[in-house]
This record gives structure tokens, sequence and C-alpha cells, in this order.
């Protein structure tokens, strides 16, 4: 049962990477391929702040009296990864667009089809 | 004072200059500024590599923290010596730009291509100094967020698609990178290289630490476009701007080269990675398909930037072999043909982009009678496609004569006579370039060309020069490969030691 | 308690994962991935992790969503079937996951306080940081100082965004008379209120801003947050006035001014003999120079941050608008 205790949400933690995962490379609609990635994304997020967290500790922020705190460098790390994320996801929208407009779809096999792309 | 900081200049410089450019915004002043910062990159490591010649290793600690609190950047003679490959590539590349991108790129997005391309250059510079695996992330993400817009910049539609593959592979790549950083970090407690390199060895058979290995090993050959995982590199070097495809063919894969070697001689350690996980084996099916599969895929496509591409992947396969061959003397020729590649392949990309200026076209079919038309460009693309091919007197002998006297060291006299057969591949797909370029003549109706502009010219051929140059003084480029090799075999064989006691 | 919290949490999530695989309706898929990013925000809460719950919360559910939202005004809104093999998409997940579940089987245990993680970099940035740095935030202490690196990285990352977006989608001042009028401009309602809560947002953000360094927050959240209230009033009032409050071309050189900044204090801190971005040497006191260097460094991050997220939206938006005049 400890077993368990211990390491419930980490293997939640990986199902969840792995349905976004599986998004990112199954999806034929380049929107949802975003989606599944910023999924993917955030589920690596949960596995860093997984290992910060203390039992019975507090957020990391000073206050009288508290001396279990969890650890802040996953938390300064993931804010980092938050920042990156959006960035990308960003790019990948704005080039999304830019491919509806100059083929007229964003459906993956579509413009396959369309024989200029090797 | 500049000595002082020396370690951090190249990443500093181009950081500041992109936000000026941006805020320059015209054009000439946006090009001449940026060429300026880069050839100022370029001396400082010029500079960092006679220090850490002499030194072996530099550490700076960013914010004055030491590590592993704060993040380091730590220098020795195999990331100098990539570092300097990739900012003189990125001045000469510059330099070229001129007229290439006013040619390729809309007028309201010069500014913008520099600013990219300056960023670009602060990402490699980052992942190449950065002593801190986790920082090594945020540097591989600001390089692959250029590099993504400089694609995308070409005025074909399907750099738009082929800008989009590489957004999603690079960022799953980075993404499995994350997780295995965030493994060694859940067993170490540390991010900075050399402290997770002391610390992993307590952990060596560790179920989690041999998985985050795989993660990284998955995403930096994503990144590095090994062989299966290469997909999305042809068509992102077929379309970007011919200045991007001179520029990322010779740096950016060539960076991710050196990460997994940070990986598997600094952070986990030879023993760990090779002898224990089997891991040579791997790579070096890999490479040896990569070679085959890939020289044969460029001798049938037409496009000659595809040509170059798939013979940029095949080229990688060769780094990759010199490294799975687990000695100082494959390391070695592994570094130097990063080095070298950097050289050949701008010069080639760069006659393509000229070739393109006048022509407005790179498929093969267009090259036809410009071997008399075009006879500087051509003269160029010759002798660095000699290069490719691996003719004496030029740098692809060097690293071939490396690589082959590292297989005969250890009595892989089959690896040694595939190198060889690799070669043979190359011949034709350089030789169908140049037979039509010298031997067939250009069709009546088309327009006469003229040469390409000085401009040009001039970074075309000081690449081509260094071509020949460092083909026969070999004495740079082999000291500083083989002092990072020896400097690399003996800090993982001292870890190793350090372990067992 | 926490656990269970924990544990309906994650149930949540993982419903929500697999219902955006099966789902055609791409509105309800970005919709179920902002209630995906706000219930990790939730789980991030939980997980004492406050500043990434924030910021999770203001960029996963808000900037990211407000932008696949309009993505998809261009692009429409389902996605077609298709006849695709999903045999090797699943091998691969399979194997992957396979990878990451032998990985976790060796993995501390959750929440232990004895997980290598705790003990050998960590103690110093929980110790002596309100001493060394003088701030009783760690994160924060840890973000702008210690790893103030990483953090410059983070803005410049944020400004490579900006100049991928321009490069792509640029831009536009469209004509006045041709932009047909907000929708939402006719709803007097609307107006009054947008006018009331646009100001305390503004006034929020810069709280955040400048009270990062004494509980959750910081340049990032506050700069995304002083955003929103720029958007609301696009929104609300239509894309040019927004354009004539603060113009995209001001944006720009506020975005870069933000890097610089940050970069300033480095070459500052070069200059008074330190290594780059030491702010001890800032002042002739280290706290105080940890102090100064902390606050211009969040500030370059907030006005980069800012500008670049409404320059996105800004450049997202003219592009619907430009879409509506055809």
């Amino acid at each position: 049962m400890s077993f368990i205790l211990d390491y419930y949400n980490y293997w939640v933690v990986v199902f969840l990477m792995m349905t976004g995962f599986y998004i990112v490379i199954s999806a034929n609609n380049l929107v949802k391929r975003i989606v599944g990635l910023n999924i993917f994304q955030t589920s690596v997020f949960m596995l860093y702040i997984s290992m910060g967290k203390v039992n019975g500790g507090t957020a990391p922020i000073l206050v009288e009296g508290v001396d279990v705190y969890s650890n802040p460098l996953p938390h300064v790390l993931i804010l980092t990864a938050i920042v990156v994320g959006v960035a990308t996801t960003a790019v990948g929208l704005s080039l999304i667009v830019r491919i509806k407009r100059a083929y007229g779809t964003v459906e993956e096999h579509e413009f396959e089809t369309q024989g200029d792309v090797i | 004072m500049f000595e002082q900081h020396l370690a951090a200049l190249p990443i500093i410089l181009p950081l500041i200059a992109a936000p000026i450019v941006l805020i320059l915004g015209r054009s000439t002043f946006a090009w001449a500024f940026a060429t300026l910062v880069s050839a100022a990159a370029c001396y400082f490591s010029w500079q960092l590599l006679w220090v850490a010649f002499d030194s072996n290793v530099i550490s700076y600690a960013v914010g004055g923290w030491p590590p592993p609190w704060g993040i380091e950047l730590r220098v020795d003679t195999t990331n100098a010596f990539v570092l300097l490959a990739v900012t003189a590539l990125s001045t000469l590349v510059l330099l070229y730009a001129k007229d290439s991108i006013e040619n390729e790129v809309a007028p309201s997005k010069h500014a913008l291509f520099y600013t990219a391309h300056l960023l670009c250059l602060a990402g490699l510079s980052g992942i190449l100094l950065t002593g801190d695996a986790f920082n090594l992330f945020v540097f591989l993400e600001v390089s692959s967020l250029a590099t993504y817009t400089l694609v995308s910049l070409a005025s074909d539609r399907r750099c738009l698609v082929a800008a989009f593959r590489y957004l999603m592979m690079g960022t799953i790549g980075a993404t499995f990178i994350l997780i295995g950083v965030g493994m060694l970090y859940m067993k170490t407690g540390t991010l900075n290289m050399l402290d997770l390199a002391s610390r992993i060895d307590l952990y060596d058979s560790s179920r989690t630490i041999n998985s985050g290995l795989a993660f990284i090993m998955v995403g930096v050959s994503i990144k590095l476009a090994l062989f299966p995982l290469h997909m999305w590199l042809p068509p992102a070097y077929t379309h970007a701007p011919s200045a991007v495809s001179a520029f990322l063919a010779g740096t950016a894969t060539k960076v991710a080269v050196y990460v997994m070697i940070r990986f598997i001689f600094t952070v986990f350690g030879v023993n760990h990675v090779f002898e224990e996980m089997g891991m040579d084996l791997i790579l070096m099916a890999l490479a040896i398909v990569a070679i085959f599969k890939c020289s044969y895929m460029a001798t049938v496509q037409s496009n000659v930037k595809t040509v170059l591409a798939y013979s940029s992947v095949a080229q990688i396969g060769y780094m990759i072999l010199g490294l799975s061959l687990v000695s100082a003397a494959g390391l070695m020729s592994g570094l130097i043909h990063i080095f070298n590649h950097a050289l050949m392949k701008g010069a080639l990309f760069m006659a393509v982009g000229a070739v393109f200026y006048r022509v407005g076209s790179v498929d093969i079919s267009a090259f036809r009678g410009l071997g008399k038309q075009m006879p500087l460009t051509m003269a160029a693309f010759t002798i660095a496609g000699l290069s490719i091919i691996g003719v004496p007197l030029t740098v692809g002998f060097v690293s071939k004569w490396y690589l082959v006297t590292a297989a005969l060291e250890q009595s892989h006299w089959a690896i040694a006579a595939l190198v060889l057969a690799g070669s043979l591949l190359a011949v034709i797909y350089i030789g169908r370039v140049l037979e039509a370029a010298y031997l067939q003549s250009a069709s009546p109706d088309s327009e006469p060309v003229r040469e390409a502009p000085w401009l040009m010219l001039l970074p075309m051929w000081l690449l081509v020069l260094a071509n020949l140059y460092f083909g026969i003084d070999t004495s740079l480029t082999t000291d500083a490969a083989s002092s990072a090799a020896e400097w690399l075999f003996q800090t993982t064989e001292s870890a190793a030691q350090g372990s067992a006691q | 308690m926490t656990l269970l919290i924990d544990l309906v949490l994650l149930a949540m999530l993982a419903l929500t994962a697999l219902r955006i695989i099966f789902l055609k309706d791409l509105f309800a898929v970005v919709m179920l991935f902002g209630i995906y990013s706000f219930l990790s925000a939730l789980i991030f809460v939980n997980l004492d992790a406050v500043d990434v719950a924030f910021t999770e919360a203001a960029v996963g559910a808000g900037i990211s969503t407000v932008l696949m939202l309009g993505t998809l005004a261009l692009t429409g809104r389902n996605e077609r079937e298709c006849e695709r093999s999903s045999l090797l998409p699943l091998l691969v997940v399979c194997v992957t996951g396979a990878v990451l579940i032998y990985g976790t089987l060796d993995m501390p245990p959750f929440g232990h306080a004895d997980n290598p993680v705790h003990e050998h970099v960590a103690p110093r940035y929980i110790q002596d940081s309100p001493q060394e740095v003088g701030l009783p935030n760690m994160v924060t202490s840890v973000l702008a100082s210690y790893r103030g690196f990483d953090t410059l990285g983070e803005t410049v990352v944020v400004f490579s965004a900006l100049i991928g977006v321009l490069a792509l989608l640029g831009v536009r001042r469209e004509d006045n008379s041709l932009t047909p009028e907000s929708g939402l401009k006719s709803h007097l309602v609307l107006h009054v209120v947008a006018k009331l809560i646009i100001p305390m947002i503004i006034l929020f953000a810069l709280y955040v801003q400048f009270h990062g360094d004494f509980g959750p927050g910081g340049g990032f959240q506050a700069g995304v947050i002083a955003a929103a209230a720029f958007i609301l009033y696009a929104l609300v009032f239509g894309l040019p006035s927004a354009f004539s409050v603060v113009s995209p071309k001001f944006l720009q050189v506020m975005a870069s001014l933000g890097v610089l900044l940050y970069a300033s204090v480095g070459l500052y801190s070069m200059a008074k003999g330190g290594q780059f971005l030491d702010y001890n040497k800032l002042a002739a006191n280290p706290i105080d120079g940890q102090h100064y260097g902390i606050i211009i460094i969040e500030l370059g991050v907030g006005i980069t941050v800012f500008a670049v997220m409404l320059s996105i939206f800004y450049a997202f938006s003219s592009q619907v608008a430009r879409l509506n005049i055809r």
C-alpha cells in the first residue's frame, strides 16, 4: 500500500504525459497537435513539481514559525519552462495561420495531397 | 576587463545586440551591426580557444554564485573549438546574407531576419558554453525558436510546413531532454553537469538514471537529426532561405552533436553509456545506416538543396560513427568533422544560394552550363564538393583520414571500408551537379546569367580557402580536437576511478 | 485530505485529457485544454508551488487559450475525419510510456523529506537565501538571483516568440473606416464594466510586479496580467482604439527595452568588477545590491512579457479583422 502511495502521483503523471504525446503524434489537425503538445508539456511540469513536494511542508515563502518548506528549485525551473512553452505555442499557432492562408487547410492529410510538399 | 569575462561574452554580445537590431530596424544598419557583433563574438571565441589550450578549463560563475547553486559557464577545448566554428560561420553567413536576403525575403522582414539570426547565435553559444543541464534546455529553446522563424522567412509556401514540422519535432525533442534532466535531478539533487557526473556514479545502476539517459539520448538525437529521426531536416533546409540553410547546416545540428558528446563523456561517463548500456552498438548501427540511406537519398533528388540536406544527415552519421568507436581517436575524428563540415556545407549552400540569386531555381537542371556562366561560384562548389567527397588536400580528406585511422586502430576493417564506400556515393551526388554545370550546356532559349555579386563571393571563397588551408595545414584543427578528445577521455576515466574508490 | 484532493484532481485531469483525444470539435478541445490547465494549476497549489500555479493559470489557461481561439477563428472549428492508422503512434507512446514507468520504479518516494532533491543544492536556497538575498520568497530569490541567467534566457525566449510572430503574421494597421466596429461596442453594460475593471486589473498587475519579492508573483505574471487589461480593452472597444492607446511599433520598442534593461544590470555589475549579473556589486551593501538588481530585472521581465503578449494578441486579432473585412 505504501508503495502505491509513494508512486501513484508519478504514474498518473506518466499517463497524462503519454496522452498528450499521443495527441501530438496521432492528430491530423495542426491546432489539435499544438493542444497535445501543451498537454504533454504541462504534464512534464507536474512531474517536476511532484518531486519538489515535501509532506507537511508549505510553499517556499519565509513565514515565522515554519521550518519545513517545499523545494523552490523545481518551481523556478517550471516557471521558466511554462514561459518557454507559451512562446513555442505562439510561434506554432502563427505558423498554422499562415499554413491555412497558403494551403487553405490545416489538416495534415489534405495539404500532403497538394503535391508540392516533400 | 575582457579577459575576465571571455567565457560570457560570446553569449552576451549577440543576446544584447538582437533587441538593438530590432530597434534599429533599417535593413543596412541592422546588417552592418549584426555582422560586427558576430565578428566580435568570433574574435572572443578565438581568444577563448587559446586560453582553453593553456589552462584546460575556464569556469565562470554567472551572478557570482558558486556552482552548483548558481549557473556555471564551463569552457574547455571541446566547446571552445565548436564555438569558434559556429561564430566564424555566423559571421561569414551574415556577410553573405545581405544580397541573398534582399532577394529572398520581403523588405519589411530584413531587420527581423538579423534579429532572429543573432538570437540563434546567442542560443547556440549558450548551449555550447553552459555547464548547467537546465540552462542548456533554455538556450536550446532560444536557438530553436529563432531557427523556426528563420526557416519560415522564405517566400515559398512550402517553408511553412517545413518549419511547422521542424517545430513539432524540435519541441518533442526538447521536452524529452527536459524529462531526462528531471529524472537526473530527481536522483541527484543537482543540475550542474560536473556535479551531476560525480553524483550519478553513486547511482550507476538505477533505473531512473538509465531511463533519464534514454530520454536525453532520444531528445538530442531528434535535435541532431540522427537517422531515423531526421525526417524534419531535409524539408527545412530545402525551403529555408539560402543564407539560413548555410548557417543551420553548419551549426545547429552540430551543436546538438556536441550536446550528445557532453552528456555521454562528461555527465554519464563512457563506462556507463557504452559498456553498461551498450549504446555504442546502437549508435554505430544507426550511423552506418544514416551514411548509406541518406547518401543514397541524396543521389536521387532533383533539388540541389535537398541533395545537400540529405548529405548533411549522412555527414552527421560520420560524426556519430566517430564517437561510437569509443576511443580518443574516434572522438577526435568526430570533433574535427564538426569543424570541417561547417566549412564545406557552408560553402556549398552559399554557392547554391548564389545560383538561386542569379537563376531563380536550384533544380539540378538549372545548373546546366553554369560552369561557364558563373565560373567563380561553380569553382567554389566544386572545391567544397571535392571536400565532401574527401579528396586529399581538402578538409574532407582530413576528417575521413582520422576516422579511418581510428577504425583501423581497433581493427574495424569493415567500418573503414564502409566509410570509403560512403565517399563513393558522395562522388555520385556531387558529380551529378558538376556534370550538369560543366558538361551540359545551357538550353539555348534561356537568358544569359552573370556571376554572383562580390559580397556573396567573398565569404564563399573565404570558406573555400579555409577548406584548402585546413586541408593542408591541419595543426590548429588536430591540436584542438585531439586535446579536446584526450581531455574528455581523461576526465571521464578519472571520474570512473573516483567512484570506484 | 490533501491526498484526497490530489486524487480527485488527477482523475479529472486524466478524464479531460482522454476526452480531448476523441473530440472532433476543436472549440471544445481548446476549452477542455483551458480546463486542463486550470486543473493543473490547482495541482500545483496543492503541491505548494504557488508561483507556478499563478503562472500556469495566467499563461496556460489565459494567453494560450486566447491564442488558440484566435487561431480557430481563422482556421475553422472542426477536425475532419481521416483514415489514418493510429497503430504506429500508439506503439511509440506505449514504448515511451514503458520506459517512463521503468524509470519511476527507482524514483525517490513522493513527498519524503530525505529525498536527494531536498538534500544537496536546495537547503542553501531554503536556509540561507533569506539572509544572502534578503527576500522572503525563495522562488523569487532563486529565479532572479541564483539562477538569474536562466531567467534572462527565458526573457529572450519570449522576445524570440515576438520575432517569430512578427515575421509570420506582422501587425497590420488597417484603415479605421474599413474595420468593422467591434460587435461588443454597442453593449453599454460591457462598456461601463470594462472601464471600471481595467484600472483595477492594471493596479493588480503593478501589485503583483512589486510584491513578487514577498508573495507569489513577479515580473512574468504581472506582464501577463497587464497585457490582459489591454486585451480586454481591445475586445470591448475594438482594435483600432487599442492601437491608438498603445501602438504596435511602441510595443516592439518596449519589448526590446525590457530585454536590454535586464542585460544592462548584468553589464553594470561587470563594470563594477563582478561577474555578469552579480547583484552584490550593485551597491555598497550586498543585500541592497541584491534588492536593486532583483527589482530592476523583474521590471525588465515585466515590460518584455507585457509588450510581447500584447503584440502577439495584436498580431492574431489583426488577422481576424482582416478576414472579417473580406
